[in-house]
């Protein structure tokens, strides 16, 4: 029987008790509804409950149970010569026992027979039925498939049979509880708060899964490369070492990525932080209701559209655009056409994710000055300041904490981002100033370890953790203290 | 100094009239330029909006034409099946030489000798090669068809097909382009004779990837976008609506879900390649699922879209006035009636608004997936979420990445149809708003 169709059935279980337990409550309240404590549609999903709930659960332990323990067993009756060898190799024995055993359902009641007394070739007689075998079958193999194979099929009916009797057990439970001054509704609500609870206990879990997978796998990294090196070192050259060729397995050292990180960030913000703080400031003083309406939702157009759509606009027209007008200014200057923009380069992916930006920092920055009470603007009004003096000599400084804010969260983003700059920032990573060279950032470098074939044993793949996790402390460091800021500031003025 | 020392004489030198002059002219001119500073801005912000979809739109607008080649294939016998073996030998006809078939077609249109190689190569090279696959699905799909003469329509190859549209410099000396002089010479001749012509391309919502232009399209990546956004949907709007009743209604208010609220404001500004990295280790890593399913992109996403819809239900629960509460409960229902009978149903269109916002989000988020093994090259429609699949965006990602002209043109085609569908949802969910916001 298969999970799927188990389950199933667990349902219609469920089903028939929902539909029992409200005609027994019917049955009760002897036709009169206003007899029951409860509606008997509460009754009904109480025996629902208790026949689907309790089965589920066991369901979901013995599926994750059941192949830990067949595997044991099957560990256990493979020959000694292979269970002194070690950890890698038992494993790598029971993958192939386990084809096997897949293998050998498909082949007929003589072929068996053939493989056991040992006139047949396994693994020939498995290709020949479609199963490819990474290396020669050992004839211990055979047994110890039929055994997994035996195995499995107690289990699956076993598990049936087990889940099965606790889903109707736990209906008839219920079912037996049922009277007219019984609190159905109650015991059900019960069971939808605990639901609820579970819910929003996934943002924690969230929030665990990433630190714990990142520290995990970014503490094997640190086992193969000193922290030092990595946090300190300068040189970013992962080579991936040739089989055999012993030790260079590269340098990892963060800071050039860091460096382009900021340097990015920065060119970022410098782009963004005038253009969304003087439009936040006209659409918030200064701009009619019609204008407003219009271009605030024209600007947040922005904030919306993919970032892959923004990195191929940086490809497709920013960075040819920087290196042509480039080349035509040297060439009036010195009459050398030569571009010194790269088309790639600090300045395209700053421009270009500047200008995604944009919208952050107008939206955010709007609220916050609309947020500044009237009275500190008519005040300053009333006193003859001029709308833009108001604006800067007011305003602003009231407002700064909550714009410092909204800027700090705009870094993160900044910082963050990842396509932009797998588009248009360039791959080397460098310690420059120049940005019209191409550098690169912390994400560039995520996304290049990690596509393409990998496994997990490489400091190559792992340290894409350990900078994962130090993009995730820098983030979270500026989003804390903004989201600080921030709030310390509302409360002022509720 | 000498204005407070001599008022008198001030006043006496002065007509009463004149105004102390505070530097109105001066602050008036700074007022005026602070307002140029500030419309300057919003149309820099604007121009840029502009600049961008121009750019897409402009490259993008011709991939939904494409140049085809109507000729009159004839299936002959001698070609496909040489030896009669077709009947015994399932093989024969996949394996066939269909481009054969094209090359005699192309030979009788233009009326070229078939002995001057160089010119038959030219000739045959307007032909994108997925022809191949083409003719041999026709043959497969029915084989009645051999010895018959019938008239199918190939595809043009991506450098003809730039040149037809007139996006290829023909001034420019033959060797420096892609498509030579004899080639354009027949292209015009078979335009004339309608054999070649520009169509609806429908290919570039069907095919899905391919290393030639002409025969790449979004259809299969569309279909694993899909399948993670009803992954994401089923998972993520249950798990957060539950998980905001829950904070916004039940929670006390304590330690414990502070933190839960702290952190989710912290998870709705993690960046989303964290979330990739996140799915990596565990749900590929760990719990052992596929690389590049569909599957395993869903539950990411689910993950990075929870905090928006949370953020969402919770602001729109709080709009639903208390008096609604107060009553259901003066009336005896109990906390969670109230909730789910009351509450939820007023609250339903601000949630929904929200998850078509956080859905939206996560039909164009890119970094995650690359993590998780979806940069693959798939050709086939994957059957279930579980096969390799790959997503809309990530392809605009991977054709970005290719350097031909006609690639940049299917790119900014894809991101056409990316941002129509984005356009769709978030008018949606205006609409939603604009047609169920009460105002209490």
């Amino acid at each position: 029987m298969s999970t799927s169709f188990l389950l199933l059935l667990i349902v219609i279980i469920g089903f028939i008790s929902y539909f029992a337990g409200r005609a027994r409550s019917f049955a009760q309240a002897g036709g009169k509804l206003s007899n029951l404590h409860s509606l008997p549609g509460y009754h009904g999903s109480y025996v629902a409950i208790w026949a689907i709930l309790p089965a589920a659960l066991v369901l979901g332990a013995w599926l994750v149970a059941a192949p830990m323990y067949i595997d044991a067993s099957t560990r256990a009756i493979l020959p000694e010569t292979v269970q002194t060898q070690g950890g890698a190799t038992v494993e790598l024995a029971l993958g192939q026992v386990k084809s096997v055993a897949g293998g050998l359902k498909r082949l007929t009641a003589e072929e068996v027979q053939a493989l056991e007394s040992g006139s047949a070739n396994l693994r020939s007689t498995l290709a020949a039925k479609g199963v490819a075998l990474a290396g020669e079958g050992e004839p211990y193999m055979i047994a110890a498939a039929q055994h997994f194979n035996a195995m499995t099929v107690t289990n699956r009916w076993l598990m049936s049979a087990v889940v099965l009797l606790i889903a109707v057990a736990g209906g008839f439970y219920a079912i037996r509880n049922i009277a007219t001054r019984f609190r159905a509704r109650n015991q059900v609500e019960r069971v939808m708060l605990g639901a609820l609870i579970v819910a929003s206990s996934i943002a924690i879990l969230t929030t665990v899964g990433i630190i714990a997978s990142m520290l995990s796998e970014a503490g094997r990294f640190f086992t193969m490369v000193s922290p030092f090196e990595f946090f300190f070192g300068t040189v970013w050259d992962p080579r991936f070492a040739a089989a055999g060729s012993g030790g260079s397995s590269g340098q990892f050292g963060l800071i050039p990525l860091l460096a382009g990180t900021l340097y990015i960030a920065f060119v970022a913000m410098l782009f963004a932080v005038p253009i969304g703080l003087f439009a936040a400031i006209y659409m918030a003083e200064y701009a009619s209701p019609r204008l407003r309406s219009t271009a605030k939702p024209l600007l947040e157009v922005l904030a919306g559209i993919p970032t892959i759509v923004y990195g191929f606009f940086a490809l497709v027209t920013v960075g040819p655009f920087l290196r042509d007008i480039s080349a035509q200014l040297n060439g009036l200057v010195t009459g050398n056409y030569q571009n010194f923009i790269q088309a790639q380069s600090v300045l395209t992916a700053g421009i270009v994710m500047g200008i995604m930006l944009i919208p952050f920092v107008s939206s955010l920055s709007d609220d916050i000055i609309t947020q500044v009470p009237r009275a500190l603007r008519d005040g300053s009004l009333g006193l003859g300041a001029t709308r833009s003096e108001t604006v800067k000599k007011v305003i602003l400084p009231a407002a700064l904490p909550g714009i410092v804010g909204a800027l700090l969260l705009t870094a993160s983003r900044a910082v963050g981002e990842t396509m932009i700059v797998v588009l248009a920032a360039g791959v080397a990573a460098r310690m420059q100033i120049n940005p019209f060279e191409p550098m690169t950032t912390v994400t560039v470098k995520i996304v290049n370890q990690l596509t393409g074939d990998l496994e997990f044993t490489s400091p190559q793949t792992l340290v894409a953790f350990a900078l994962g996790i130090t993009l995730f402390v820098i983030t979270l460091g500026l989003n804390i203290y903004a989201l600080y800021i921030v709030r310390k500031y509302r409360e002022q003025y509720e | 100094m000498t204005d407070i020392a001599s008022p008198a004489v001030r006043i006496s030198t002065r007509p009463a009239s004149a105004k102390r002059d505070i530097g109105i002219k001066r602050r008036y001119a700074a007022e005026r330029r602070f307002r140029a500073y500030g419309i300057s801005a919003i149309s820099l912000g604007l121009f840029f909006l502009a600049l961008l979809l121009w750019t897409v739109f402009s490259n993008g607008y011709t991939a939904f034409q494409q140049t085809t080649i109507t000729l009159p294939i004839e299936f002959t016998e001698k070609v496909i099946d040489p030896k009669g073996e077709r009947a015994t030998d399932g093989k024969v006809l996949m394996t066939a030489n269909y481009p054969l078939l094209v090359r005699d077609a192309l030979i009788k249109q233009l009326g070229i000798d078939a002995t001057k190689r160089p010119l038959v190569k030219q000739a045959t090279d307007m032909v994108s090669a997925s022809s191949r696959t083409l003719l041999r699905d026709i043959v497969v799909a029915d084989p009645s068809v051999i010895g018959k003469t019938v008239s199918v329509t190939l595809l043009a190859e991506a450098n003809v097909d730039s040149a037809f549209k007139g996006q290829i410099d023909l001034a420019v000396d033959q060797s420096k382009r892609k498509v030579k002089d004899q080639q354009v010479t027949w292209m015009n001749e078979m335009a004339s004779a309608g054999v070649l012509k520009k169509s609806f391309n429908t290919g570039i919502f069907t095919f899905g990837a391919s290393s030639r232009p002409e025969a790449a399209g979004v259809g299969v990546a569309a279909l694993g976008s899909l399948f993670m956004m009803l992954i994401v949907l089923v998972l993520a709007l249950p798990i957060g609506v539950a998980a905001s009743i829950y904070l916004e209604e039940f929670a006390p208010k304590n330690r414990l879900t502070d933190l839960i609220e702290v952190n989710i404001n912290n998870l709705a500004a993690v960046p989303s390649i964290v979330y990739g990295l996140l799915g990596l280790a565990v749900f590929i890593n760990f719990a052992g699922m596929p690389r590049s399913a569909a599957l395993v992109g869903g539950l990411v996403l689910t993950l990075m879209t929870l905090p928006t819809i949370i953020i969402a239900t919770r602001a729109a629960l709080k709009a639903v006035p208390p008096s609604i509460r107060s009553a259901a409960l003066g009336l005896g229902a109990s906390k969670m009636q109230t909730i789910f009978h009351h509450v939820l149903p007023l609250a339903m269109p601000g949630i929904l608004t929200g998850t078509i916002i956080g859905l939206a989000h996560a039909l164009g988020e890119t970094a995650p997936l690359l993590l998780i093994g979806m940069v693959a090259f798939v050709v086939d429609y994957p059957g279930s979420p579980m096969e390799p699949s790959t997503a809309l965006p990530v392809q605009i990602y991977m054709w970005a990445n290719e350097a031909e002209r006609a690639f940049v043109e299917r790119t900014s085609g894809a991101i056409i149809i990316l941002l129509i569908f984005l356009v769709v949802m978030n008018l949606g969910a205006i609409l939603l708003r604009r047609r169920f916001e009460r105002r209490w």
